[in-house]
């Protein structure tokens, strides 16, 4: 006979209170920066250094700008992800831990949104 | 802690003095580069930032990214970020089931380390076009 509850059991998740959304969500985010990786970095490659018209205009092509917005939108999200599971592995003391946790989830968004709205504005011509 | 080595027993091989393989060292550097990448990504939002600021703010920031300690931030920026795109790559077909084979893994290791000097290469190409 199990101990367990019947709404744990239809969870079907353990001690840990959670399962694959982690692990999943990070591929996802893996997944999607494959393209947006190289759309990005190409046109980056031939403006970085030529100049303040140069940049506005390759970024007020909608194209341009969205893969940019993306770009920077997914990563953040990613790295996001991806430091929490380093985190995670190496610093060990709770409050340590917590606060990185903490610093780490908000200056990623931060940075993310930083980033989205300045390609937008630089988009938009204002 | 209780002596780890009573009477002199042999240890069995760690990190500092086992012989290091492609195996183990391109899973710790895809690590270091998702880490290192934050300061290219703050560096990118800096950058754009700049650029939705005004024409002056982006000419310095333009310039510090171009200048020589920029190009190799840039360039070491490029590896990384073209490293830990093969290397990922690599992984999402782990995930999937394929490539464990030992000659697979070896192969498809040095495969992303030469891809990402070689992208590296040309998008510096690009760059200087």
């Amino acid at each position: 006979m199990s101990l367990k509850t019947p709404r744990s059991r239809v969870m079907g998740l353990g001690s840990a209170k959670d399962g694959v959304e982690h692990w999943w969500s990070q591929r996802v985010t893996s997944v999607a920066l494959v393209p947006l990786t190289i759309l990005f970095v190409v046109p980056f490659a031939t403006v970085i250094g030529e100049g303040y018209d140069a940049m506005r205009s390759l970024y007020a092509n909608p194209f341009n700008a969205v893969v940019a917005i993306l770009f920077i939108g997914v990563s953040f999200l990613h790295l996001a992800q991806g430091l929490q599971v380093v985190i995670e592995d190496y610093v060990h003391d709770k409050g340590a831990r917590t606060t990185l946790l903490l610093t780490n989830t908000l200056s990623c968004g931060l940075l993310g949104v930083a980033g989205v709205f300045a390609v937008a504005k630089i988009a938009f011509g204002v | 802690m209780a002596d780890v080595n009573r009477g002199d027993r042999p240890l069995s091989p760690h990190l500092q003095i086992y012989r290091p393989q492609i195996t183990m060292v391109l899973s710790i550097l895809h690590r270091i580069t998702g880490v290192a990448l934050t300061f290219s990504m703050i560096l990118l939002v800096w950058w754009f930032f700049a650029g939705a600021s005004s024409a002056a703010d982006f000419e310095t920031a333009d310039a510090i990214l171009t200048s020589p300690v920029g190009i190799i931030v840039l360039l070491s920026s490029a590896f990384g970020l073209t490293y830990h795109t093969f290397n990922g790559i690599r992984h999402l077909f782990w995930d999937a089931g394929f490539g464990y084979d030992l000659d697979t893994v070896t192969t498809t290791g040095w495969a992303v380390v030469f891809g990402a000097i070689a992208a590296t290469v040309i998008l510096l190409l690009i760059a200087v076009a």
